[in-house]
C-alpha cells in the first residue's frame, strides 16, 4: 500500500521524546496526543487517531516489526480483559489528576517546583538539565515535568510490552485508546 | 454433479475483545477489513482471502482464521 503523509508521524513522536531531554517545556506539545484523539472520537465518532495518526503506535510497530525487537507472542488474556483496560484507564486518570494537583500547588505557591521526571509513578529521576528557567510561572514548568513523566512512563511500558508480546501491545491497554473506544460506543449507541 | 464441499479460511474477529486499534486494517492486502464506528474491526468476507496477515498483526490476538463452507 502506498505510504501516506500520516505514516511518518512516528518521527514526531520520537522527536517529542528527545526534545524532553533538552527543554522540558516541549512536554506541553504532548497535550496534542490527548486532545486530537478525543476530538476525533467526539466529533466524528471514530478511532481515526489510533487507526491512522498515532505516532507512538507507529513507532512501536516499526521497532517491533521492521526492527524485530519483539517476541511476537500473544498478549496474556488478562491484559486484554475489560477489567484491566478500564482499571488501567482509571488508574491513569487518578495519576493524571494527582499531577494536576501538584501543578496547582506550585501555581498557588504552596509547593516548590520539583525538577524531576517520575518514571513508573515511583522512580524520581533528576532532570534539572532540561530546565533553564522560564519567562513563565514555575507552575508551567511543573506541569511540563509531570506531563513528560506520564509520556515517558507510558512509552517505557509500551516498549516493555512490545518486546514481550506483539509490537503494538500498548494499543491494547492504551488509556487514550480505551477512552476513545468508550466515547465511540456511547456516541454510536 | 459436484458434491465436494468447498472450504475456505476467512478472518473472524472476536468483537468482545477487539480494541479497534486498526493494526489489521493497515496490513490487509485486500482492504477487506474496516474499523466500524470506532468500536470493532469488521471483515468483509467477500473480499477476505484468508491470508492471515491481520491475525498475525493483531496486538490483542482477537482475529482467528476460521474455516467456512462456501
Amino acid at each position: 500500500m502506498k505510504k501516506q503523509w500520516y505514516d511518518y508521524l512516528w518521527i514526531l513522536s520520537l522527536t517529542y521524546l528527545i526534545l524532553g531531554f533538552f527543554n522540558i517545556l516541549f512536554a506541553w506539545l504532548g497535550l496534542l496526543c490527548f486532545f486530537i484523539p478525543l476530538l476525533i472520537s467526539i466529533v466524528k465518532g471514530t478511532k481515526g487517531y489510533c487507526n491512522r495518526y498515532c505516532g507512538r503506535g507507529q513507532l512501536f510497530g516499526l521497532l517491533g516489526g521492521r526492527f524485530g525487537i519483539s517476541r511476537n507472542k500473544d498478549i496474556p488474556r488478562w491484559m486484554k480483559s475489560k477489567w484491566f483496560r478500564y482499571g488501567f484507564l482509571i488508574f491513569f486518570f487518578i495519576m493524571f489528576f494527582q499531577m494536576l494537583g501538584n501543578t496547582y500547588m506550585v501555581f498557588a505557591g504552596t509547593k516548590d517546583l520539583k525538577q524531576v521526571v517520575t518514571l513508573l509513578w515511583t522512580f524520581k529521576l533528576p532532570w534539572q538539565w532540561a530546565y533553564h528557567g522560564t519567562l513563565f510561572h514555575p507552575g508551567v514548568a511543573q506541569f511540563a515535568f509531570g506531563f513528560y513523566s506520564v509520556m515517558l512512563t507510558s512509552t517505557v511500558l509500551g516498549f516493555v510490552t512490545m518486546i514481550l508480546f506483539k509490537p503494538r501491545s500498548w494499543c491494547v491497554y492504551c488509556p487514550m485508546g480505551t477512552m476513545t473506544q468508550l466515547i465511540c460506543k456511547v456516541r454510536n449507541k | 454433479m459436484d458434491t465436494k464441499i468447498r472450504k475456505r479460511k476467512k478472518a473472524s474477529v472476536n468483537i468482545n475483545d477487539c480494541v479497534a486499534c486498526g493494526c489489521c486494517v493497515k496490513v490487509c492486502p485486500r482492504n477487506a477489513i474496516k474499523i466500524w464506528k470506532g468500536i470493532m474491526a469488521k471483515v468483509d468476507s467477500e473480499l477476505c482471502v484468508g491470508c492471515g496477515k491481520c491475525a498475525k498483526e493483531c496486538p490483542a490476538s482477537v482475529i482467528e482464521m476460521k474455516e467456512v463452507i462456501l
